[in-house]
């Protein structure tokens, strides 16, 4: 059988996650390249192709209109499709202006009319095409995507963790940011990250987005009773890398 | 016979984010020689707005992937000013060691994934894994060492997570940092074949001279990545410092119809700034193992082509290591320990600046009584060099003109050019116009 075609493409993002793929070391990348073939990735290379792509991975938030005919290409040219990273997911920290009327204001001042300074709602890339499966995460999980990579190289199908991240504290036994004085989203947030913020030190912020059903307004409660927060700052905490799915939420 | 050409490079490829190169010519005649930058805006400032002094750096580390480290680092450092937070000495060695991780990581990549692949002919380092595998491994095993290095200071190396206001939330263990050393110095190997490679390959850099301004940090105790003042070089070699909180006065941001990102110009119609600018400008505080590749590459200060600006990031490998291995050994001196956050006395506005690959990044924030963002400015490398890259278009391209050079020759020039910049427009595209209340 012939490798699989892979190809990466980005659209309104920082491309952070395509940098997580050079972090492999060079034991497990030209491992990886015996079973792929990489076949176009303008980050990191010149060529490309005009041949069908077998997996096509997608970084960055669908922002402006004009970029629709170039998502609905990749969905054209790819048997599947992967949101790779937060920004693809669920539009992550691009979704914070969402809520925002005086964004191109506020950062163009008196410019901010200039026609090439359009955006829209920052969205998910499904937004504007279908997506097969997802890769979440600010940055990813390089060992995750391994995995979805393996998991379809042997036609099975990934497994994404959708448990949330006070399961894998518990599991590294991490103190609780609680019992330290602090606050935290791993209530509601979504696993398979590893947990490394806690254990760091620092509140997970969610940065891989919500649970399927995440129980919102007890994370308010949690967040104002046991963090000492205003009702205000409870609200704004909930949205850092989750504002489309908190406009979603019932 | 005279020069006709269409080059219209849309999306370039090998650099972050998105870029255009647009030249026509007829009959040699320039009608048109444009570098536009058309990647979407992202309005980070407008985000940071009501967010607690704790989140912002979290927040501002998302404008750029390679950079990430730095914008955590210049948030923090002008969150602590603006809050009247003094880190403690073991804090600003973390940081700095923080820092060379940061320079080394990016410079690997972009010295071997990114421009290597035009000095060897290649479209990119995927085929050269079958004609240059040990050189493409040793590329990986460095990439590997710099995320190991900056993952054991700051979490992670994309988005890192332990570089908060008033310090380190978690800081590693001395048996950690002494493996990290034991780690880099199995390198040296690496380090070697990476200096024979590029030095090898130094012929092939294409000879192109424009003397411009160079704008860097600028220290008396070190080469001034983490800390300094603002100092710019001009081709004459005159030096003028610059506090770091008086920045606006140097960037002069300007807003251009082919650019989402905004332009830059101090004294000159335009300035650099990178590893070519900081090695102009602080040449005399490098490493002496970093002095001595500097030597055998053939690169002296003041440089004024702007190709060897990759040449320079080599130089700074090394800077970064030997000086990342001398923070270790103080380190493992005075021991390290876990200190409580350094917390605000005031809250008030300040500015931060850091040196990351690409260049001198400034970061500014105001606070209101509760420790909430009232507004935020960031500007970025990759937009102080925008103007400079036109400049050097609009030099480089009536000269290949003149020399007849073929169409396809005067693209691979001039996408080597902006590739030797190393942009990173995706973090260019973002900044403001507001003014700040002292």
């Amino acid at each position: 059988m012939a490798k699989p075609r892979v190809a990466f493409f980005d659209f309104t993002c920082c491309e952070g996650c395509q940098i997580e793929f050079t972090n492999y070391g060079d034991t497990a990348f030209l491992e990886l390249l015996k079973h792929v073939d990489v076949v176009e990735f303008r980050e990191a290379m010149s060529e490309k192709t005009v041949e069908p792509i077998d997996i096509a991975f997608v970084e960055g938030s669908f922002t402006r209109e004009a970029d629709r005919p170039r998502l609905e290409e990749v969905r054209r040219r790819a048997g599947i499709v992967i949101a790779y990273g937060q920004c693809a997911t669920t539009a992550g920290i691009n979704a914070l202006k969402n809520h925002q009327t005086d964004y191109r204001e506020c950062v163009y001042g008196r410019d901010a009319g200039m026609p090439h300074l359009d955006s829209a709602k920052a969205l998910p890339i499904s937004a504007a095409i279908k997506v097969d499966y997802m890769a979440f995460g600010c940055p990813v999980n390089k060992y995750e995507v391994l995995q979805i990579v393996s998991h379809l190289l042997h036609g099975k199908e990934p497994v994404i963790p959708n448990f949330p991240v006070c399961v894998e504290c518990k599991r590294n036994e991490t103190i609780c940011r609680y019992d330290e004085d602090d606050h935290c989203m791993g209530q509601v947030a979504r696993a398979g990250c590893g947990a490394p913020c806690p254990a760091a030190g620092i509140p997970c912020e969610a940065c891989r987005g919500f649970v399927d059903r995440p129980n919102l307004p007890a994370l308010k409660k949690v967040l104002t009773a046991r963090a000492g927060f205003s009702e205000k700052r409870a609200g704004d905490k909930a949205n850092m890398f989750t504002a489309n799915q908190l406009e979603q939420a019932p | 016979m005279t020069v006709s050409a269409r080059i219209n490079v849309h999306h370039l490829t090998r650099v972050e984010g998105h870029g255009n190169i647009v030249v026509n010519v007829t009959d040699g005649k320039i009608e048109k020689c444009e570098w536009q930058v058309p990647e979407a805006p992202r309005f980070f400032e407008a985000m940071v707005r009501g967010r607690h002094y704790s989140e912002v750096a979290r927040i501002t580390s998302r404008i750029c992937g390679i950079c990430s480290i730095g914008h955590t680092l210049a948030s923090v450092k002008a969150t602590e000013n603006a809050l009247g937070i003094q880190v403690t000495p073991q804090t600003l060695q973390l940081r700095a060691l923080l820092k060379h991780a940061e320079n080394f990581d990016s410079h690997v990549l972009h010295v071997y994934f990114l421009a290597a692949p035009d000095l060897l002919g290649a479209p990119s380092v995927f085929p050269l894994v079958a004609s240059h595998g040990e050189v493409v491994a040793r590329a990986l095993r460095l990439k590997r060492l710099a995320h190991e290095w900056g993952s054991l200071i700051g979490g992670r190396t994309t988005h890192p997570t332990t570089a908060v206001p008033g310090g380190f939330a978690s800081v590693p263990k001395p048996k950690e940092l002494a493996a990290l050393k034991e780690r880099m110095l199995a390198a040296v190997p690496d380090l070697s074949e990476t200096l024979a490679t590029v030095s090898s390959l130094a012929g092939r850099v294409p000879a192109f001279d424009r003397p411009t301004e160079y704008i860097a940090l600028s220290s008396d105790q070190d080469y001034g990545l983490y800390d300094g003042k603002i100092q710019s070089v001009m081709p004459d070699g005159a030096k003028e410092r610059f506090e770091v909180a008086a920045y606006e006065q140097v960037t002069n941001e300007f807003m251009v119809p082919q650019s989402t990102a905004k332009y830059a110009k101090h004294k000159l119609a335009s300035y650099a700034v990178g590893a070519l600018a900081r090695f102009n400008n602080n040449f005399a505080m490098l490493h002496p193992e970093a002095k001595k590749a500097a030597q055998t590459l053939g690169l002296k200060p003041i440089c004024s082509n702007p190709y060897m600006n990759t040449v320079a990031q080599v130089v700074e490998i090394f800077e970064s290591f030997h000086a990342s291995l001398a923070i270790i050994d103080q380190l493992l001196r005075d021991g390290v320990r876990e200190e409580p956050l350094v917390i605000p006395a005031r809250y008030a506005s300040g500015a931060g600046a850091v040196e990351v690959p690409r260049g001198i990044l400034f970061h500014e924030y105001a606070f209101d009584t509760d420790g909430m963002c009232l507004r935020g400015n960031c500007i970025i490398p990759t937009n102080q060099n925008h103007a400079n890259i036109q400049a050097d278009f609009d030099r480089l391209v009536p000269q290949l003109v003149a020399a007849r050079t073929a169409e396809k020759d005067m693209e691979l020039a001039l996408e080597m050019l902006v590739r030797a910049y190393d942009p990173c427009i995706s973090c260019s595209t973002h900044y403001l116009d507001v003014t700040f209340v002292r």
